[in-house]
């Protein structure tokens, strides 16, 4: 970092437009012309203008495709757009959805979707975790293969200085002073003699002037807000009861629906009775849906309970009955014709398991889990005659648009999506089921909006959930070093169901199927990590940090049997191993210093290290166990990762806190099972994570040496489950090599 | 039903056996309170009946007659917070926040009895309140610090 770019940059241009009563500032992508509204005036090559930033009588307006699930996201880019427009981080107001009918149209729902994935700089992750995977697939489908990948961290802050320098002008302009001798502070540009100017009172004048463009983004050294502690912008709301959220959407004349779908995960209904729930109190009226029935009353609960008086007829699903098979159909795949990737292949792994002493083998198992926010999936939706609004959370605005344009043969830019704060995510609100049902049903009640509320149970049973894996081992030690390490792993493509939904299909090798593991960075002597694609089976879906979660525990796990094997210590192994890799070398370091590792200890005590690269973050974690009584208590976790610039510190914590502790619960305590199809845990008596008695002290640091800027939602959570096993190892001396561990052992 | 919702009296018209939540989000749009699995499980729906923390999922509107509920929105409002409130914004414990009523409304009532819990304690008392973003170390921390502040007000 360091060092100061221009805002003009190839691969996008700065603009303003005029719009009612003020002014946006945004990104201009180069790219063909669109049938944009925003385009009239703009030169040739030049599309698509997507606004950040709204100036008009009412202050200052984060315009934001970016969906916040909770994590931040609307928080950091209303920060790293106030960096630079000298405005107060409290004041910036956000708009996540089309401000004025003249945003709504299908290029800016376009540039949504491009922000569809959980993580800020997701996107700019590395080449082989875009490749083939649903982020690269998806950004592509979107932007017709345009060069531009969206960088906010550059954009917002590209858009605010040229926000602040055009309003330098307007005030030049309106009072006769120069430019060059206003400066700007809180929303106000200051003049020589001290007078202030509000931007709001600036904004139209500012509109008619060609916007500044070659301005130099501050340096490091000069920025007042990144990097040091803020105040989240929706602290206030969230700790009041006051922040809306899709399922408190309180439209004029809306009705409370549910859906009763088919508990045989995706498989058809073939009829149903449901005389005794119309003559339920409230029911308004039910109606079939694809797969299901929908249930419509004058109460959200009164829907539920019509919904359990409901006799349906069932079909099977279409996936094997017993998770037997399941976990048989990856057994059967680690063969040719199923292998999908051979990413690392150093040395000769055949070559030096052939002439070993000993061949150490081993299989591990991850198993489905659910997604489960603590909001249950919701929408409302409403279809007019040649128009429909909906208000829901969702991660991908453009499917939305585009499968209710679908479902009704309304035009996409008569669909308007008024995004939602959404409760949690993880990953279940890259989906999009509940919004095409709410569509059926309101095709079926024109003018009247519904609310389609999912009760937890449905929610859970009909989750889409992380994906099922197998990974085998064969490796061997020398002279005390770990020497050959081949990792085979074995999944259904996330990327093929996920897209499938979308119909869309993904060609190529998913590298999802081995992200987090090939690009291990150890340098082994005879190294090799492939991937077979197992058939689809239960429908399966990005989950907090997507294949690495399976892969980071796969190979770590697989590692720490060698190290042990070595009589190595699991640290300095990977340290000598990592020497090269410069950032993963670093965040290894610093979590020893930080839990002053001395060894693996034992006697009842023990500690755990993994650590994984994914979404371009190296993460190191140790965890430290004691076996008691009542079974093993996690004690302590440290982490270290390593992002490049961390905007917010506070946030930042609060990130890595929360994926230790997802990543923790779910190796701990969580798996989906299927019997007939039919998911077995319903609820979170049977699925709940972590809760706060199993949660452990956790110490987080935060490492800025790589010039990249990168996003940290998803990269804790893959080293927490080896790190975890890994402790327990050295606590109790069993080895954990399938997840749930709670199914292995005890804990507190 | 009769009912009094931080401080105002109310009535629906809802069958006996309408759980509480459903009555305050569909029926009275008190919003604050959170649906999340419906049988006491999460603690999203925890407000406090007569001064005590129930799950309102499993308050039956017919045990809810006549009785004085508070909710979120009545513990304190963006410019007249709760201690709880001011401690939870202080060490910005939220995330997505769709638990956090409950988990408010929770350590509400266990500062009311317990004015200076102990680490067990919050341990005991808030391990039914599910946050699936993970924030329990902020919500120990902030725990103290609303003990803290209530003890100098």
């Amino acid at each position: 970092m360091g060092r100061a770019r221009t805002i003009a940059r190839r691969s996008f241009l700065i603009g303003s437009a005029l719009v009612a009563g003020g002014v946006v500032f945004g990104a201009y992508v180069v790219r063909k012309p669109h049938d944009n509204p925003l385009l009239e005036g703009l030169g040739e090559g030049e599309a698509a203008l997507t606004p950040y930033v709204r100036i008009d009588a009412d202050g200052v307006t984060l315009i934001t495709p970016r969906a916040d699930k909770g994590q931040g996201a609307y928080h950091v880019q209303a920060a790293l757009l106030a960096e630079e427009l000298d405005v107060e981080l409290a004041d910036i107001r956000v708009d996540p959805g089309p401000p004025s009918p003249i945003y709504w149209n299908t290029a800016l729902a376009g540039e949504a979707a491009e922000f569809l994935v959980p993580a800020q700089g997701m996107l700019r992750s590395t080449a082989e975790a875009a490749l083939g995977s649903v982020m690269k697939v998806m950004g592509i489908q979107v932007t017709g293969g345009s060069s531009t990948v969206p960088d906010g961290f550059d954009k917002l802050r590209a858009a605010g200085a040229s926000a602040r320098e055009t309003l330098k002008l307007a005030a030049a302009e309106m009072t006769g002073v120069e430019a060059a001798d206003t400066t700007t502070e809180a929303g106000h540009v200051i003049l020589p003699d001290g007078s202030k100017l509000a931007y709001a009172d600036l904004a139209v004048t500012a509109a008619r002037i060609e916007p500044v463009t070659d301005v130099l983004l501050r340096t490091p050294e000069q920025w007042r807000i990144i990097g040091k502690p803020m105040q989240r912008i929706d602290m206030v709301a969230k700790s009041t009861g006051t922040q809306r959220y899709g399922i408190d959407a309180d439209i004029d004349g809306m009705v409370h629906a549910t859906v009763l779908m088919n508990p045989a995960q995706t498989g058809p209904i073939n009829g149903f009775d449901a005389a005794e729930a119309r003559k339920m109190r409230g029911v308004i009226d039910i109606v079939p849906v694809t797969g299901g029935v929908g249930i419509v009353a004058d109460n959200t609960w009164r829907a539920f309970q019509a919904a359990q008086a409901i006799e349906a007829d069932w079909g099977a699903a279409p996936f094997p009955a017993t998770m037997d098979e399941h976990w048989g159909a990856l057994a059967a795949s680690f063969d040719e014709d199923h292998r999908d990737s051979t990413k690392r292949d150093d040395g000769d792994v055949e070559a030096a398991l052939a002439g070993a002493d000993e061949v150490l083998e081993a299989e591990y198992r991850v198993p489905y889990a659910a997604h489960a926010p603590l909001e249950p999936i919701n929408a409302v939706v409403r279809v007019d005659e040649d128009a429909v609004e909906v208000w829901t959370g969702t991660q991908i605005p453009r499917f939305v648009q585009a499968n209710i344009a679908k479902i009704t043969g309304i035009d996409a830019d008569n669909i308007t999506v008024h995004v939602a704060m959404m409760g949690g995510s993880f990953g279940h609100r890259l989906e999009d089921e509940v919004v095409k049902q709410a569509t059926e049903i309101a095709m079926q009640m024109k003018g009247t909006p519904v609310k389609l509320t999912y009760s937890r149970e449905e929610d859970m049973m009909h989750d889409f959930p992380r994906q099922i894996a197998m990974a085998r081992l064969r490796g061997a030690v020398k002279d005390g070093q770990v020497d050959t390490l081949d990792l085979s792993i074995a999944m259904p493509s996330i990327t093929l169901s996920q897209l499938g939904r979308q119909g869309q299909t993904a060609p190529g090798p998913d590298s999802q199927i081995v992200a987090g593991a090939w690009n291990a960075p150890h340098d082994i002597p005879n190294h090799r990590v492939r991937g077979y694609r197992a058939p689809q089976l239960a429908p399966i879906s990005s989950w907090r940090s997507v294949g690495a979660v399976s892969n980071g525990f796969f190979y770590n796990a697989a590692f720490d049997e060698l190290v042990h094997q070595a009589g190595a210590d699991p640290l300095q192994e990977r340290l000598r191993l990592s020497a090269r890799h410069a950032r993963a070398k670093a965040v290894l370091e610093a979590v020893a210093k930080m839990s002053d590792w001395q060894g693996v200890l034992g006697n009842g005590r023990g500690r755990g290290i993994a650590l994984t690269e994914s979404f371009g973050v190296p993460c190191a974690e140790v965890v430290d166990v004691s076996a008691t009584d009542n079974g093993i208590r996690i004690e302590k976790v440290w982490v270290a990762a390593e992002v490049g610039t961390i905007v917010d510190p506070v946030n930042f914590e609060n990130q890595v806190m929360g994926g230790v502790i997802w990543g923790l619960g779910h190796a701990m305590n969580c798996e989906i099972t299927y019997t007939d199809g039919i998911a077995d845990q319903d609820n979170y008596h049977v699925h709940e994570g972590m809760r706060l008695a199993q949660t452990p002290e956790i110490e987080v640091h935060g490492l800025e040496v790589g010039n990249v800027v990168r996003g940290i939602g998803e990269p804790p959570v893959p080293p927490t489950a080896p790190a975890l096993a890994g402790a327990i190892f050295a606590a109790t001396g069993t080895r954990l090599r399938e997840m749930p561990f709670a199914n292995f052992v005890d804990f507190e | 039903m009769k009912l009094t919702v931080n401080g105002t009296p109310l009535e629906a018209d809802v069958e006996p056996d309408m759980p509480l939540l459903w009555v305050l989000r569909d029926e009275l749009n008190i919003k604050g309170p959170k649906y999340g699995c419906g049988i006491a499980q999460c603690g999203a729906c925890t407000v406090h009946m007569d001064g005590e923390a129930v799950r309102s999922c499993q308050v039956a509107a017919a045990d809810a007659e006549g009785a004085r509920i508070t909710t979120i929105e009545g513990l304190g409002q963006p410019d007249s917070l709760h201690a709880v409130q001011r401690a939870w914004i202080t060490h910005q414990v939220a995330q997505c926040g769709y638990c956090q009523s409950g988990q408010i409304m929770q350590a509400a009532a266990l500062l009311e009895v317990t004015p200076a819990p102990t680490d067990d304690e919050i341990d005991e008392a808030m391990n039914g309140n599910l946050c699936r973003c993970g924030t329990y170390p902020r919500i120990r921390a902030a725990i103290k610090t609303a003990a803290q502040l209530l003890e100098d007000s």
